[in-house]
């Protein structure tokens, strides 16, 4: 776990880069932090939803009665409860949504578009009656065809699922409808005229299947809804100000009539940055007239909650002789699941950011029989990055160079023109790179039947909008209040900046995370950003503090607010200006009321300024030759952090992240039937890493200060699922000498390989 | 359906409710006694995180009905920490990150402890495997296994 210096000037910090324990970690080691599902109040009701046996069929009818009139049954909801949404892009969200898919993936009206699509919702007195209700809601189907995979999607005579969809970004406007959304095209020079002045080119074509985030904690919320048509919402997300904003849209409500409680969040990846229980909970509970509680089950959490999406890439690359990439093309399917918006846009820009080459990339979004996909970690990076990262591999064994030598060769820095559009700011691809080359794993020995992986990963990092007030007691203690979900340790890092600012201990740091009505608005936590866009609230609202303070200390000496400085935790006289002894935060805190009342400072603001990040992982996997079976043997990931403020959780979210994408890429997959249905909606047959399939994660952190953040902070959670996939894949390939191009690499698929290879 | 009464003792303390016979332990834990420390992450045996320790032996609470806990002994994860004081493994559990969502760690400590008590001394790789029954998302385990190891040799008094 070392620390590669990289800054010019290395400030002094009291609490940056320091480990202390996080300020909500007791409560969630005894068991008492409350998450979703531990929410409950008096005279709670039970709902749960009625969802689609088939993939893909229309709705006839819906009769409720039955249900409604068994004892015990409440309310029932179906889409006729719920306003018809007109088609809007919402801005919030994480990726691309719209509102009238939003409201109809949230309930189907019409048709039903994929199996455990929700078509009706009941609240009962306990769970066994809700769930005994839904057998007594009639629905008749019109089952129709069902079109499964991208590529049987795009034939002329496939199934549609919308007979309004015409796809997007070509021209002239197609006069048909069909199931590709839209089409997205970006790039930089002339790719082809460098390909074809190549030594080496290399052409594949990659295949990856839908996997979940698969976050151990399920959706759940607790609404209320009174005859005054306010709501309030007790539930777990990534964004509690998009679950109100998100409600108040789909259920044609005012924003202010809807609070919403953050609860501790059990995992989010990016899958719980959308609604799906929040709004049937609160019709369901306005029009029982009682609190309504619904969690979902784990198959629920598979069948319908976000995926990531299935994706078909094909790249060409090539190369000079003596490694330098002479151009690159890309063309990417990315399945969206029943309503357009898979992360084929991201992909497209992100997928040659650690190259300086001329390439361009044009992806489609498809849409299919299966549930909408949501955004997963650095989404639609892991895909693409599997199929570049792959093909550099290839080249620069055909070039015999060392691949990371290969990689620097032709390393993006600052100044470059991205293949997306801006130029690269500072960043540390270069220095990742270099760490990871002189990383002692990189030439360590190999067994036999080992192999061993190198690959780069890339992503933007978000900034976005974020709020934050600070409070002084009078007894000289703080209190931050923000309002993003802490999914990993945010709320540490965001009293460490704080306690930095002030100057006082972290003891006397008290950050909590307030709901709508209590602070001011903030996006998702997601995009990487609440440490960097959250931490630079804080670090304001802390700043407007301070000043406050000097202004008091200038006024109870009765100097200009220039004569005060502030520095460990008080207000001193700026040189020269006399013998008075400091003021401490405390001092000052205890006057306040006679010196114009209570301390708060503020920030509310849109985080510019946000640093691009890059990591390397090398991957030694060992292959049984017998089964097929893949094990990962050693570990190291390299990440640019721009500045660890609390290094623990900058490794933790590395560690993660590399576990997340060896099960992406080892094992992973839904499976689907003939008939449309996931077959393996559970942990048991979809196989996430455990303990025992991992070794540890040795973890260097990089820093090169992002310029545009007050501590040089850059994302950190989401490049750490991008280079895994082909780190393994290309282990695989030096371990077997046999190019993997279709996840997951599980035993049967690495088995038949190697049997095929072997003729 | 007539609700059923159980007579139990959970961390120590005998205690009553009153359950649906299909109830599982874990609904009764949570929804009877909010002992909500236990958690459900699947419901099926599969993620570990409503482990107990029930009659001396590690087990998922949502593969228990309630009524069986009649008369058995149960352990949860708001009985490890004792009179104020937090159990070595919860304490190493926060100093070296092993948890980031948090919402794996009631069960990790659950099964954790179940392997100290059993094994003072137990390799990485022993510890591996006996915590393979329970799923983490977020650390990618590795904080989590220096963590149970580092426990182990503080309560054998070696640190
Ligand atoms: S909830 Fe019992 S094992 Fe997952
Ligand atoms: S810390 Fe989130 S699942 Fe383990």
């Amino acid at each position: 776990m070392a620390t590669a210096e990289n800054g010019s000037s290395e400030p002094k910090f009291r609490w940056i880069g320091t480990r202390p324990v996080r300020p909500d970690g007791v409560d969630k080691v005894r068991g008492r932090a409350n998450y979703g599902a531990d929410h409950a109040l008096p005279g709670m009701l039970w709902g749960k939803v009625l969802r689609s046996p088939y993939a893909h069929a229309r709705i006839v009818s819906i009769d409720t009665s039955g249900a409604l009139a068994m004892e015990g049954v409440h309310a029932v909801v179906t889409a006729e409860d719920l306003p018809e949404i007109a088609p809007e892009e919402s801005k919030i969200g994480e990726g691309p949504t719209n509102y009238r898919d939003l409201s109809r993936n949230v309930m189907a009206r019409d048709k039903v578009l994929y199996h455990g699509h929700a078509v009706a919702a009941v609240a009962a007195s306990s769970p066994a009656v809700a769930d005994r209700a839904l057998a007594h809601i009639e629905v008749e189907y019109e089952v129709l065809p069902h079109v499964l995979d991208g590529d049987d999607a795009q034939s002329p005579d496939a199934p549609l699922l919308h007979d309004d969809l015409y796809t997007k970004g070509v021209e002239p406007a197609p006069e048909r409808p069909s199931n590709v959304a839209s089409r997205v095209e970006m790039g930089r020079g002339d790719p082809e005229r460098g390909l074809a002045a190549a030594d080496f080119v290399v052409e594949r074509s990659f295949r990856t299947k839908a996997v979940h985030q698969g976050y151990i904690e399920p959706h759940a919320v607790v609404a209320t809804c009174g005859e005054d048509g306010r709501a309030t919402v007790w539930a777990s997300s990534q964004g509690h100000f998009m679950i109100r904003a998100y409600c108040a849209k789909l259920l044609g409500m005012e924003q202010s009539q809807i609070k919403v409680v953050p609860a501790e969040i059990g995992g989010g990846f990016g899958g719980k940055t959308t609604v799906y229980l929040e709004p049937l909970a609160i019709v369901l509970s306005s029009k029982s007239g009682r609190p309504v509680k619904m969690v979902m089950s784990r198959e629920e959490v598979f069948r319908a909650t976000g995926p990531a999406s299935a994706t078909r890439i094909e790249l060409r690359m090539g190369c000079t002789r003596d490694g330098r990439i002479t151009g690159a093309h890309a063309r990417l399917e990315y399945e969206a699941g029943a309503f357009p918006g898979s992360p084929v846009g991201a992909a497209v820009m992100t997928l040659f950011a650690p190259y300086d080459i001329d390439a361009r990339a044009e992806g489609y979004d498809i849409v299919v029989n299966k549930p909408k996909v949501a955004a997963y970690r650095a989404p639609g990076a892991p895909m693409a990055a599997f199929a570049v990262e792959s093909v550099v591999d290839e080249l620069a064994a055909k070039c015999g160079i060392d691949p990371i030598e290969f990689r620097l060769n032709n390393a993006s820095k600052e100044g470059v023109q991205s293949t997306f559009g801006p130029k690269f700011k500072r960043i540390g691809n270069v220095e990742t790179l270099e760490a990871a080359r002189a990383h002692p794993h990189w030439k360590a020995p190999l067994a036999p039947n080992q192999g061993r992986g190198v690959a780069s990963g890339f992503w933007f990092n978000g900034g976005m909008q974020s709020s934050a007030t600070v409070q002084v007691a009078d007894d000289g203690t703080v209190c931050v209040v923000s309002g993003n979900p802490d999914i990993g340790g945010s709320r540490a890092s965001l009293a460490m900046m704080a306690a930095e600012e002030f100057g006082i201990d972290i003891e006397r740091v008290d950050p909590q995370i307030a709901d709508t009505s209590s602070v001011g608005y903030n996006d998702l936590t997601g995009g990487s950003r609440v440490t960097f866009a959250t931490g630079m609230a804080v670090v304001e609202a802390c700043r407007d503090a301070v000043r406050q303070l000097r202004e008091r200390a200038a006024a109870i000496w009765g100097v200009e607010i220039d004569g005060v400085e502030w520095a460990d935790g008080e207000a001193r006289p700026t040189k020269g200006g006399g013998e008075l002894e400091p003021l401490t935060l405390r001092d000052i805190a205890l006057k306040a009321a006679r010196t114009g009342g209570p301390i708060t400072g503020r920030a509310s603001l849109t985080a510019r300024g946000v640093g691009m990040a890059f990591g390397v992982h090398i991957c030694d996997v060992e292959v049984d030759p017998e089964t097929g079976k893949v094990d990962v043997v050693r570990y190291t990931a390299v990440q640019d952090a721009g500045r660890a403020i609390h290094p623990s959780y900058v490794e933790g979210q590395m560690q993660g992240g590399v576990a997340q994408g060896v099960g992406w890429a080892l094992n992973e997959e839904y499976l689907y039937d003939d008939d449309g249905r996931m077959e393996n909606p559970g942990f048991l047959d979809y196989r996430v890493p455990v303990a025992s399939d991992l070794p540890m994660i040795d973890t260097v952190i990089v820093e090169v200060p992002n310029p545009g953040h007050p501590y040089g902070v850059r994302g950190v959670g989401e490049v750490p699922i991008v280079p895994p996939i082909p780190a393994v894949a290309n282990a695989v390939a030096s371990a077997t000498g046999i190019r993997m191009t279709e996840l997951p690499l599980s035993p049967p698929r690495v088995l038949a390989a190697i049997d095929e290879s072997r003729g | 359906m007539a609700r059923r009464h159980v007579s139990t003792t959970i961390n120590g303390e005998a205690v009553d409710f009153l359950c649906e016979p299909h109830q599982t332990l874990l609904d009764a834990l949570r929804d009877e006694l909010q002992l909500t420390g236990t958690k459900e992450g699947c419901g099926t045996g599969d993620c570990g995180a409503c482990s107990v320790v029930f009659d001396g032996r590690l087990c998922c609470s949502c593969l228990i009905l309630a009524p069986e806990a009649e008369g058995a002994e149960v352990e949860t994860v708001e009985g490890i920490a004792t009179g104020g004081e937090l159990h070595p493994l919860q304490r190493h559990f926060l100093e070296e990150a092993a948890l980031q969502c948090g919402i794996c760690t009631p069960g990790f400590l659950v099964a954790a402890k179940a392997l100290l008590d059993s094994n003072p001394d137990p390799s990485e790789t022993e510890v591996r495997f006996a915590l393979a029954g329970n799923l983490c998302r977020c650390t990618g385990y590795d904080k989590i296994i220096r963590a149970v190891l580092d426990s182990a040799a503080e309560l054998r008094g070696e640190a």
